[in-house]
């Protein structure tokens, strides 16, 4: 297939705005297949408008977004589903729907896309929840009965529903324990070598940026600045980001993930 | 061979048998295959051990394989060898053999939704839940009443303690925005009223009546009625979804911790306010009542204004009107109490505001009817 050549994800010359409010303006970026993406940035810089624009949640002021080679922009009606199909979204806070339990969650996209015996269905759900490591007993429960770490990896199970090709996450670690957001790298890394996943990050964890991303972008100035590993990228000469990567945080970050790869 | 389908196809063997698969095994796909492969694996169970032998699963033809086909692949392979067959699998190319073993370590069953118990348990559990919900309900709401005039008690002692921006803020909310539905919907009561009462009364030549008719019942029932339950509607409901989003988003432990008492600061000045106004929209909603069944004794009886003015004074003493206005501020307490207790016992999700919404109107709608009732009875007793 030609569009397994190119960028799986190709961003170009991107522009957003809210009013007067110039988010993005000229924003390019690439991802490519297979690879962990991280985006980062101060707040306010449009990570999560990115994001958005991508899944196609805001309709960019210019420029074009292509998905599997696709322009997402233009896509309506039965081609539009047809790429959402192929991706799945993790919101910050799981975003899952209240009046379902877990199972039946992760159970929406296959009852509302394609035709699934119920007992398949059943057994899927727990093959996912067992898959993003929850215990058997969280597939019956309630949203509300869940915790948040719990409740960002039942997201991760519903967005993996369909075996998606790209899975974005939009803050999967933040609000987690340490433990617990080093479990979720972990997994994350795990899926992506077992599905080979392009998973696109937005982060502010440099633990995640240091273990799993395969390329960092920094978002500012309304635009990427820079993109590439993050040994490249925390040497990009610019105040923001020398701040960033050369904090006391950051070091700490840079010397867990050396032990850890040399362990 | 068809390469757009998920297949499979099942041979016999000198020593056992091979299944072998093909096409796109992902999750698009396989929907069909499930019931065939399920009986195809309980049948082999079925045979006798020991005519089994031995079972080669074959994926060598398999196009794609995801997550979902994997489980697929990994449930027949378990469910053979737990009849006790010789299984093995051929063919695993690619990152297969992963999603296989991925498939393994999360074969985990768990239940889609919560366990339910017999019809006759859940009946059972509902009637008592239903009984001690009443009776905890009303403790809450004489706790909630209390706590309430409390502040208030407060209020008056210390005027200082009044949040006064609040208080003004919800008059202006609950009061003068709810005028012209008020307004509108008393004056329309009151025609009807007046019209349904003329044509009666006409059979008896008594059509001049129809103004004591439409005075009185508007002034002591009809007017405070009308509006109390508009405004259960209106207020009511308001104040539960504005304190009901304000649980969820937990900003009232927020004012906790930072030492806000939230009955003083959301309660207080929505039942004040409510009390203030609605004797006010009342009086407002008594003179569109009057109003209305004039306006119908003009179009059908031909009674002029100032006949229906004169009629309207011989026919009602000022302690008609206080009855009627009098319960204007009970009837506030009432909605105004449930409509802030039914916010506050919100919980987490989005649903739960819906339904205590839902409920508030109700019950506050319920109360006011029962307490005009009971004032009914009251001022029939004290001969008022």
């Amino acid at each position: 297939m030609a569009e397994d050549t190119g960028p799986i994800i190709q961003v170009r010359n991107l522009r957003n705005q809210f009013g007067d409010q110039v988010i993005h303006d000229g924003l390019s970026l690439d991802v490519q297949r297979g690879e962990v993406l991280g985006v980062v940035g101060g707040s306010g810089t449009g990570k999560s408008v990115l994001l958005r624009t991508i899944v196609g949640l805001k309709r960019p002021d210019a420029g074009s977004v292509r998905v599997f080679g696709q322009d997402v922009t233009a896509l309506e009606g039965d081609a539009r589903k047809a790429v959402e199909q192929r991706w799945g979204v993790a919101f910050q806070d799981g975003a899952l729907f209240s009046a379902l339990t877990v199972a039946q969650n992760v159970q929406v996209p296959m009852r509302e896309h394609l035709d699934l015996p119920q007992q398949l269905m059943d057994e899927l759900a727990a093959e996912k929840i067992a898959m993003v490591g929850l215990p058997p007993t969280a597939g019956p429960k309630y949203p509300s009965e869940l915790s948040g770490g719990m409740r960002k990896r039942a997201a991760l199970a519903r967005a993996l529903a369909l075996d998606p090709e790209i899975v974005f996450l939009d803050e999967p670690t933040a609000g987690l324990d340490p433990i617990g957001a080093a479990d979720y790298d972990l997994l994350i890394k795990k899926l992506k070598d077992a599905l080979g996943l392009t998973v696109f990050m937005v982060t502010h964890d440099l633990d995640s940026l240091y273990a799993i991303c395969d390329r960092v972008a920094v978002l500012a100035e309304r635009r990427v600045m820079v993109v590439g590993p993050i040994s490249e990228v925390s040497t990009y000469s610019n105040a923001w980001i020398q701040e960033y990567f050369q904090g006391p945080r950051s070091r700490a970050a840079a010397g867990a993930a050396a032990r850890t790869s040399d362990a | 061979m068809n390469t757009l389908a998920a297949q499979f196809e099942t041979q016999e063997t000198a020593d056992g048998g091979r299944i072998a698969f093909a096409g796109p095994w992902t999750v698009r796909h396989i929907g069909r295959q499930d019931a065939p492969l399920r009986a195809m694996a309980g049948a082999v169970s079925a045979t006798p051990r020991q005519q089994q032998g031995h079972v080669t699963l074959d994926l060598a033809q398999v196009t794609a394989l995801d997550t979902a086909g994997a489980w697929m692949v990994y449930r027949t392979l378990r469910d053979l060898k737990a009849a006790g067959a010789d299984v093995t699998l051929a063919g695993v190319h690619g990152a297969y053999a992963d999603l296989i073993e991925l498939a393994r370590v999360s074969d985990q069953p768990c239940d889609v939704e919560p366990e339910t118990a017999s019809l006759f348990e859940v009946i059972a559990e509902r009637m008592g839940r239903a009984v001690m919900m009443l009776v905890w309900e009303m403790v809450a709401l004489l706790n909630m009443v209390g706590v309430v005039l409390a502040v208030i008690g407060q209020v008056i002692v210390r005027p200082r303690t009044l949040r006064l921006t609040s208080v003004v803020s919800h008059m202006e909310r609950v009061g003068l925005n709810a005028v012209p539905i008020v307004a509108l919907l008393t004056f329309l009561i009151g025609a009807v009223l007046a019209q349904q009462g003329a044509s009666q009364l006409k059979l008896f030549g008594a059509e001049v009546f129809t103004v004591n008719l439409v005075s009185i019942s508007m002034l002591r029932e009809l007017g405070v009625l009308i509006t109390a339950i508009i405004v259960a509607g209106r207020s009511g409901s308001a104040f539960t979804a504005e304190i009901g989003s304000m649980k969820v988003r937990e900003e009232i432990d927020a004012m906790r911790t930072l030492g806000l008492d939230p009955i003083a600061v959301l309660v207080a000045p929505r039942v004040i306010a409510l009390v203030l106004m609605l004797p006010v929209l009342t009086f407002v909603g008594d003179i569109m009542g009057l109003m209305g069944g004039g306006a119908v004794a003009y179009a059908m009886l031909d009674i002029s204004p100032q006949i229906y003015i004169q009629r309207v004074e011989v026919s009602v003493a000022t302690n008609t009107f206080l009855v009627g206005l009098i319960k204007a501020p009970f009837l506030a307490l009432a909605i105004g109490v449930i409509g802030c207790l039914e916010g506050l016992r919100v919980t987490g999700s989005a649903e739960s505001v819906g339904a205590r919404t839902t409920s508030s109107v109700v019950k506050s709608i319920f109360t006011v009817i029962v307490l005009d009732a009971v004032f009914a009875i009251f001022f029939t007793a004290v001969g008022y």
